[in-house]
């Protein structure tokens, strides 16, 4: 594997950088975002494949405008190549990622032993989820395990970072750092509970949080509005999900059949409406990251360009979102 | 039955009053329970429990019961037993993502813990089920001291904002 070569400084994946008073990883996502910048983080589409070049590929292809990559967990109950394989080769090759665990298919013993796992590899920020219903998924016959949820596991990464505990209360001898994730869907009922549910995670040791796609502005400023008052945009980061559509079709399909994806119907008339739809989706994308950059509260985006990763540079770029960056900083962990 | 389940909810305010007075009578009667003996009492009064609360939530005898904090709404079924709030693939019109006939119990929840004079248990996190207590009774540990789901610190402010007559917590009697 010659993954080192991207950042030759990353010899040891474990070892991160010095963690700082105050921080709970040694994570540039996290320095980033304590530093008061804009942070972008994107998905990558995991590969139905045994090849580590096809995770390499779509990471170099990301890399350019992100600051972590999202290692999905068998998001919409679809089996891919694993959340933690894919740390495995990214962290190998210096890539900040975010790994996504999902309670759906895995109990608290396993889910335990890969957060040591993730963490020994130099994973830095772990997203804790639900997870889709097996219903939704390409396996509807699995057995769902929904051992813990999403709050009870963030608690639990929480006591093992933090009082270097077990859920049973056996001892960890060296904890792991990790920046803990949540994440939120604004735009699903019942709405005047979303903000509630988030000072739930938050509460259960949520520090970033990344939403569901959003492609209703005003909903989310109505969400926003709330969690500034009740001071979560000061006790979490808040990373608004956006992602360009590829077509009206593909939108339509989208709010169909994507669990939580709420696209309003002037989103996808003006996609009807454009002589090219697939450029209309990355403008609307564009639009939408400036005018939720302008939200107080918002931290930074988190892109998913479902099938479409080579646009997330390009519109990460035209959106302007890091012009105060320089380009060789980003993604390296 | 799921009809009878909703209408539960909806008098979530009258069964909060009734389970505080259960409680009080439950946590009387630990002495006399003490002596005829906890584990004698267990099978008669889980089955007991299984009938009145299957009756009126649906309930799936988890052992811990959090209906106090959850609006009356059983959390056990959701789908995918979520014991702190709605998923994100909630429908657009309130029903499962799982379970499209069925609205979602965190729907529901909300609606109930609104109703509730101590719905503002709704807020705080729930720790993840002991599948040990899988089918125990609820009440005797109730009546044991070794469950108090009402009495879980609480914090009134999150819900006093963004919602009429929205519901404050303090101790129960």
């Amino acid at each position: 594997m010659t993954g080192h070569s991207l950042n030759p400084d990353v010899g040891d994946p474990s070892a991160a950088y010095a963690i700082r008073p105050g921080h709970s990883s040694g994570g540039r996502l996290e320095r980033l975002l304590r530093e008061g910048r804009f942070a972008v983080t994107a998905e990558l589409n995991p590969p139905d494949s045994a090849d580590p070049r096809e995770v390499y590929e779509r990471a170099l292809v990301l890399s350019e405008a992100v600051d972590a990559i999202n290692a999905t967990d068998a998001s919409g109950a679809n089996v891919h190549m694993s959340s933690v394989g894919i740390c495995s080769l990214l962290t190998r090759a210096g890539y900040a990622v975010v790994m996504q665990i999902s309670c759906r298919d895995r109990n608290r013993i396993a889910i335990q032993g890969d957060v040591l796992g993730a963490a020994a590899m130099g994973v830095a920020n772990i997203l804790c989820l639900t997870g889709d219903g097996v219903e939704v998924g390409d396996q509807p016959g699995a057995k769902s395990v929904f051992d813990l949820d999403s709050v009870g596991l963030l608690g639990t990464i929480r006591s093992m970072r933090d009082e270097g505990r077990f859920l049973s209360g056996r001892r960890i001898t060296v904890p792991p750092r990790v920046f803990l994730g949540a994440a939120e869907n604004p735009f699903a009922p019942p709405h005047e509970f979303r903000p509630l549910r988030l000072a739930k995670k938050v509460e259960a040791g949520a520090e970033f949080i990344q939403t569901q796609y959003c492609f209703d502005v005003a909903l989310l400023e109505r969400f926003m509005s709330r969690v500034r008052d009740l001071g979560l945009d000061r006790r979490c980061f808040i990373l608004v999900g956006v992602g360009p559509l590829a077509s009206a079709r593909a939108a339509r399909w989208m709010r169909a059949n994507v669990p939580g994806v709420h696209i309003p119907d002037a989103v996808i008339a003006r996609l009807e409406g454009a002589a090219n739809q697939r450029a209309e989706g990355k403008a609307i994308c564009v639009e939408t990251i400036q005018r939720v950059r302008a939200i107080a509260g918002v931290a930074g985006v988190h892109v998913m360009a479902y099938r479409q990763e080579e646009l997330v540079s390009e519109i990460i770029q035209a959106s302007g979102v890091l012009q105060s960056r320089r380009r060789q900083e980003r993604t390296t962990r | 039955m799921y009809t009878v389940r909703l209408w539960s909810v909806r008098h979530a305010r009258t069964m909060e009053l009734a389970y505080g007075a259960f409680e009080s009578v439950l946590r009387a009667l630990d002495p006399l329970f003490g002596r005829i003996g906890y584990t004698r009492l267990e099978r008669p009064v889980a089955a007991a429990e299984r009938a009145i609360k299957g009756l009126l939530f649906d309930c799936r005898m988890c052992g811990q019961c959090v209906l106090s904090s959850t609006g009356m709404s059983c959390p056990m079924n959701c789908p995918k037993s979520l014991r702190n709030g709605p998923c994100g693939g909630v429908r657009r019109d309130g029903f499962c993502e799982v379970a499209p006939a069925m609205r979602c119990v965190w729907v529901e929840a909300y609606d109930g813990s609104g109703r509730m004079r101590h719905g503002g248990a709704i807020t705080e996190p729930l720790p993840p089920v002991d599948h040990r207590r899988r089918g125990r009774s609820s009440w005797l540990a109730v009546a044991r001291g070794e469950h108090a789901p009402s009495e879980s610190p609480l914090r009134p402010e999150l819900l006093s904002k963004g919602r009429a007559g929205g519901p404050k917590r303090s101790a129960l009697p």
